[in-house]
């Protein structure tokens, strides 16, 4: 793999992450005719393509399943000459005319940088959860629900997420408990309209988890009334945890403003502290994280990383 | 390495527990984002461990069996089988050179 970059090639835009938000940004840098590299750890989608169904993203009335809207998205910024490559990230340098991302041994320089690393699911953080991670604890019911049929699974969260996952599991489980710390749902009515009529789920109100037990696999959660304080056991085989998510920032802190949260201070232009560095998606300040939220963030970014290049010109 | 071949509920006796030398199992499904995540990272780890390590897939969703009596509850689960027995299990992506520094102590 040394010799994959042989080339100083310097790109005018370099995307680092391929969810939503990236995907659009290639999709839009290389249409205007920008050399766009966008690099990927995994496979492109990011956390949309683990969501199994997107029921609000426009133009599909029956909703589509997230990694195929994922896998368009991504046929659509290659055919426009985007150029994706699949590697781990490991250190990006902002500052400077010509930025660098590197991955091991690997490297690619840009003019622009558009940061689209996304968030990654929250855990619980509480005793015994890390432990259990594989013996009934997931973050993907997605992944993990087909292990659970004919048993009782819990959900813990209040949003959207939350309750998407909650009903997709009801195709397995036997009965899904939806925790929630407060004593009514964040999640959109329509969803909570179809949770409430869902004979299979059930809801533990002003609740949190204060630990996951078992040895080896999930035996019971043990529950506490934030109101009453009074706790109590749980026994499911599964517990789904949707308490919302945090930015994938670790690799620029100290280079561009954040928030105490970890989020990329940047407005509607996308424009971080840094010039020529761009933020995009859910890792960025913003009031509503969905995937078209996402895609606007990377059209306008890309928009932004064109002036760019054009201003700097040499 | 290209291509890892796939294992079943009928060849799994012999091609991971009566197995010579140590062998990763990548156990998978076509419906789990995260498992096309580690899927290339499995083929790096393969090409790079070469003679040292045998490695191969199992879909859950068609072998059942051996899923659950391995007790693959999440995946996708990376599970190292040393003379029969289960050596290691890494549930969940992560990058390369994580994933070798937790091979690393037990090949």
């Amino acid at each position: 793999m040394d010799d994959d970059n042989p080339t100083s090639q310097i790109y005018d835009v370099a995307i680092v992450g391929a969810g939503p938000a990236g995907l659009t940004a290639a999709l839009y840098a290389a249409r205007s005719g920008l050399s766009t590299v966008m690099i990927e750890r995994g496979v492109a989608g990011g956390q949309a393509a683990t969501t199994h169904m997107i029921e609000n993203y426009p133009g599909f009335p029956d909703g589509v399943a997230g990694p195929e809207l994922m896998a368009q998205m991504q046929q659509q910024a290659e055919k426009f000459g985007a150029e994706v490559v699949q590697a781990d990230v490991d250190a990006l340098e902002l500052g400077g005319e010509t930025k660098k991302v590197k991955s091991g041994s690997q490297e690619w320089a840009a003019r622009t940088i558009i940061l689209a690393m996304g968030a990654y699911p929250r855990k619980l953080g509480v005793p015994g959860e890390d432990d259990l991670v594989g013996g009934g604890v997931s973050y993907c019911a997605t992944c993990d629900g087909a292990f659970y049929k004919g048993k009782k699974v819990a959900v813990v969260g209040g949003g959207d997420s939350a309750i998407v996952e909650a009903l997709y599991l009801t195709r397995f489980a036997t009965e899904v408990t939806v925790i929630h710390r407060r004593a009514e749902l964040r999640a959109a009515k329509v969803l909570q309209d179809r949770a409430f009529n869902h004979e299979k789920v059930k809801f533990a109100w002003n609740s949190v988890v204060t630990s996951v037990e078992g040895e080896g696999i999930l035996d019971h959660l043990v529950l506490k009334n934030v109101k009453t304080g009074e706790e109590t056991e749980l026994k499911v085989n599964g517990v789904f945890v949707y308490v919302g998510y945090d930015p994938n920032t670790a690799l620029v802190k100290g280079q561009v403003g954040l928030d105490p949260h970890g989020y990329v201070v940047a407005g509607e232009d996308t424009k971080t502290s840094l010039p020529g560095v761009f933020a995009a998606g859910d890792l960025r300040v913003k009031g509503l994280r969905q995937v078209i939220t996402a895609a606007a963030d990377g059209a306008v970014a890309a928009e932004q990383a064109l002036r760019y290049v054009e201003e700097n010109e040499a | 390495m290209a291509s890892i071949s796939q294992v079943t509920d009928l060849n799994f006796d012999s091609e991971v527990l009566k197995s010579g030398k140590p062998v990763l199992v990548d156990f998978w499904a076509p419906w789990c984002g995260p498992c096309r995540m580690v899927a290339p990272v499995v083929e790096a780890l393969a090409g790079e461990y070469g003679d040292k390590l045998k490695v191969v897939k199992l879909n859950v969703d068609e072998n059942q069996n051996t899923a659950s009596g391995y007790q693959i509850m999440s995946i996708p689960t990376l599970a190292v089988f040393k003379d029969g027995q289960v050596a290691k299990k890494i549930i969940g992506y992560m990058p390369k050179e994580e994933l070798k520094k937790r091979l690393d102590p037990i090949l």
